[in-house]
């Protein structure tokens, strides 16, 4: 029964990883999209996406890694939270495929160009949108009976599942803004570092927000994050929360470019955590724990393999890939 | 309206609207790929500008039919979960495992060479750019191993268990990957899919040596296709065969379906060619058939007895209308394609490959066959395997979310109309490519070209980006 209980923490951990890195990889190219319309120059549009173009797809793996290793190591989690979620899920997949495509659309037409270019700002929205209302429904818990989602289709759609909802779009925004600051120059370096002043402090109102509003969700929440001597447990994350900001808005004072994104990324992991203390040991919250859900032990050993052994390939070849198209992108002049 | 409609048929017609549209991308990309890198290697190994003309040509198209793939293959990939949950919770510990392997082994192998085969040629040279198109091709085709595995065991569930909670829990890894069909089903797909692009790059191909039949590149691009459907189709039809005897040995009811034997025969069975299944009445009417030649295809005897639906109880019999329909398209066009290739041959041998009209015309109208085929065939084995989602043991009835039909109605409407507008886009913006021939000096990945131009970037105009730092 010990080793049970170890692997599907672990498995909790892998799908947590997987979905973290889901949110800070895919997170800068949906911010990216969702900044597109501060930025109307086309030559500025053409740098942004090809930024991303050439990581984009690989990013978004991890939300498939993220579901399918959801449904293969805790496949009740799923079958509950994905009829709770129908809509955000739908509403999010039909965003990524406009997104999507217009990588590759853009290029192709110059009439119906700025179509695409709406598609892929307005499927970057939905999607992260759709992410962040995702997110507040399953803290405000769903209801269970046996091993069914026994809600409305509607019940996902609540003030507190908008303010998350509100919160990813701004996250997502101010890690797209760093990410341009990484990887631009000129006017539209000046302009990403003028939204990630705003953007930062949107966020923290943000995080402030959803970390106000949710021990008001259940007491279990607020007991994980007031009651002695949990506090004592989670105290540091607040505090950590305020050094990064402090580092955040020195760097981003002094211009160093290549700062700002990687501290947005340790703020996103710092709220993660959050998340994690306020959720753990439960997968859907109040109703399902994650050894209530675990898939058969056969199966999680099965896939922890294939995990152990490939995910560090993965990590190799997908920092190769950045690596191959680091520095600046510049817009290329004489090709207009 | 929607609220009188029933739930699991509409989940039932969005998975097969989303799967039908998703389905002919991997078709397309894992012959395409393999191409490319086929392409590549040949111009590594002989200097050839041509095949680099080739390569670069393709890649584009390659580019956008992969991202129509990935985002159509995203929408399946939750789907299990949003209109079929139950299927999810029950299947999830042996159908789970080998998706996540999918994406840990080929997803990831595929979307992480991408961006270097798209865009890296200039920033890697041309040795590591091809090490990058081989594992995007080796990733396509290890995608259709995992995946063409778990639909094998939902098709010949082999190597399992049933837990308390009523979950199929795997008794034997070994077992479950290579349950019986899937060896027929890897192969039938793999080789269906070489031979759709072969149609469509011969398509192309004969399309611009019907304006002019001295231009290199579609000469090269024909001649290619025409031995890749020529060498191809027989073999497809003998693993076709082959897949059948497996079928009929794991799921008569399919095959019985397929051929329209709604009646027992004890001595000889007829091969219905023609003819409109009644599923109420439990006949084929106005059948056309050819006596004994089912028995002699299925059993290798004319006189072997062949069992038909009523041997089966009424509600475990597949819709037989719709899998004996797609079955004989798939079969029609399979003979097709083998006519194109015996045609191919007889040209070659008499030196009129780049010359003969009919030759071409007949290659530009099969250039969709291979789509249309493998849509066939899945609806065929699909269909075929209905009323049950895991093959006599999970009904698809029983399989569906919790869901209100308005749910999933809306939610079918509104990638009905999504899929619509986007897939229509991406077959405009691809045919618009196929319409331009090969030229010299292809979207080069030479210094005055922008190293964007490799992949996405129109020729007429758009940003590069620059030198590497």
């Amino acid at each position: 029964m010990t080793a049970a209980v170890d692997l599907a923490t672990v498995w909790a951990f892998i799908i947590a990883f997987a979905v973290f890195v889901y949110v800070v990889m895919d997170g800068f190219d949906l911010g990216l999209g969702m900044l597109f319309p501060l930025f109307p120059a086309k030559a500025d549009r053409d740098v942004m996406m090809n930024s991303v173009a050439p990581v984009w797809d690989g990013n978004e793996t991890w939300l498939v890694l993220g579901g399918g290793g959801l449904m293969a190591a805790f496949p009740l989690a799923y079958a509950v939270l994905m009829p709770a979620l129908y809509t955000p899920v739908i509403a999010m997949l039909i965003g990524l495929v406009f997104r999507g495509v217009a990588f590759e659309f853009r290029w192709r037409t110059t009439a119906a160009r700025n179509r695409w270019d709406v598609a892929f700002a307005a499927g970057s929205l939905l999607a992260t949108l759709a992410q962040g209302v995702a997110l507040g429904a399953i803290l405000q818990g769903v209801q269970v009976e046996g091993r069914h989602y026994a809600g409305g289709w509607w019940d996902w759609l609540t003030p507190f599942s908008l303010l998350t909802g509100v919160a990813l779009v701004i996250g997502y925004s101010l890690l797209g803004a760093t990410w341009l600051i990484l990887k631009t120059e000129g006017a539209l370096r000046e302009k990403a570092y003028r939204l990630s002043w705003g953007l930062l402090f949107a966020m923290l109102a943000a995080i402030a927000a959803v970390s106000i509003a949710t021990p008001f969700l259940s007491i279990q929440y607020a007991q994980r994050w007031f009651a002695w001597p949990n506090v004592a447990l989670a105290a540091p994350v607040p505090i950590a929360v305020a050094a990064v900001t402090a580092l955040l808005m020195r760097s981003l004072g002094q211009k160093q470019d290549s700062r700002p994104f990687f501290l947005v990324l340790a703020l996103f992991a710092l709220s993660y955590a959050g998340l994690g203390i306020s959720m753990y040991p439960f997968i859907v919250p109040q109703s399902i724990t994650i050894w209530q859900a675990a898939a058969p032990q056969n199966s999680q050993i099965f896939m922890l393999v294939g995990v152990a052994g490939l995910v560090p390939l993965i990590l190799g070849y997908t920092g190769w890939a950045y690596w191959v198209f680091r520095g600046k992108v510049r817009a290329g002049s004489g090709y207009h | 309206m929607l609220s009188n409609l029933d739930p699991i048929v509409l989940a039932r017609a969005q998975f097969a609207f989303t799967m039908s549209f998703h389905i002919v991308f991997p078709a397309f990309s894992i012959g395409l790929a393999s191409y490319l890198a086929v392409l590549e290697a040949l111009w590594l190994w002989t200097g050839r500008e041509v095949f680099l003309n080739l390569f670069h040509y393709w890649l584009k198209i390659f580019a956008i039919a992969f991202g129509m793939g990935v985002v159509s293959g995203i929408v399946m990939s939750y789907q299990f979960g949003t209109n079929w949950s139950v299927f999810a919770d029950k299947t999830g510990p042996v159908i789970g495992p080998l998706m996540a392997y999918e994406v840990l082994t080929a997803f990831f192998l595929e979307a992480g060479f991408l961006g270097v085969m798209l865009f890296g040629l200039e920033r890697v040279g041309p040795r590591l750019h091809f090490f990058a198109t081989l594992m995007v091709a080796i990733g396509t085709l290890i995608s259709a191993f995992w995946i063409l595995s778990a639909n094998s065991w939902m098709q010949t569930p082999t190597g399992y268990a049933v837990n308390a909670d009523g979950q199929f829990v795997v008794a034997d890894w070994f077992k479950v990957i290579f349950n019986p069909s899937f060896p027929y089903r890897l192969v039938h797909m793999v080789l269906a899919a070489y031979l759709t692009t072969s149609l469509v790059v011969g398509a192309v191909g004969a399309y611009h040596l019907l304006r002019d039949p001295h231009l290199p590149g579609p000469r090269v691009m024909f001649s290619m296709a025409m031995w890749m459907a020529a060498l191809v189709a027989p073999i497809q039809i003998l693993a076709g065969d082959q897949h059948g005897l497996n079928t009929l040995a794991h799921q008569p009811a399919k095959v019985m379906a397929m051929e329209g034997h709604y009646q027992s025969h004890k001595d000889g069975a007829p091969l219905i060619l023609f003819g409109l299944p009644d599923q109420a009445a439990g006949r084929v009417d106005y059948a056309i058939q050819i006596p004994k030649l089912s028995s002699l295809i299925l059993k290798h005897s004319l006189d072997a007895p062949l069992a038909g639906l009523d041997t089966v109880p009424r509600e475990n019999w597949p819709p037989v209308p719709i899998t004996f329909w797609s079955f004989r398209i798939m079969i029609a066009l399979g003979f097709l394609i083998f006519g194109l290739g015996l045609f191919s041959l007889w040209t070659r041998w008499r030196g009129t490959l780049f010359d003969s009209r009919p030759l071409h015309i007949f290659a530009l109208t099969m250039g969709p066959a291979g789509f249309i085929a493998v849509l066939a065939g899945w609806i065929t084995t699909e269909t075929g395997r209905q009323p049950f989602t895991v093959y006599g043991l999970l009904r698809t009835a029983d399989a569906a979310s919790p869901l209100a039909a308005p749910a999933v109605g809306s939610s079918l409407l509104a990638f009905v109309i999504v899929y619509f507008i986007v897939f229509a886009a991406g077959a405009i913006y691809i045919l618009r490519l196929m319409a331009a021939s090969p030229h010299h000096g292809e979207q080069g990945p030479s210094g005055a070209m922008p190293a964007r131009a490799a992949g996405i970037t129109p020729a007429s105009g758009a940003a590069g980006q620059g030198a590497p730092s």
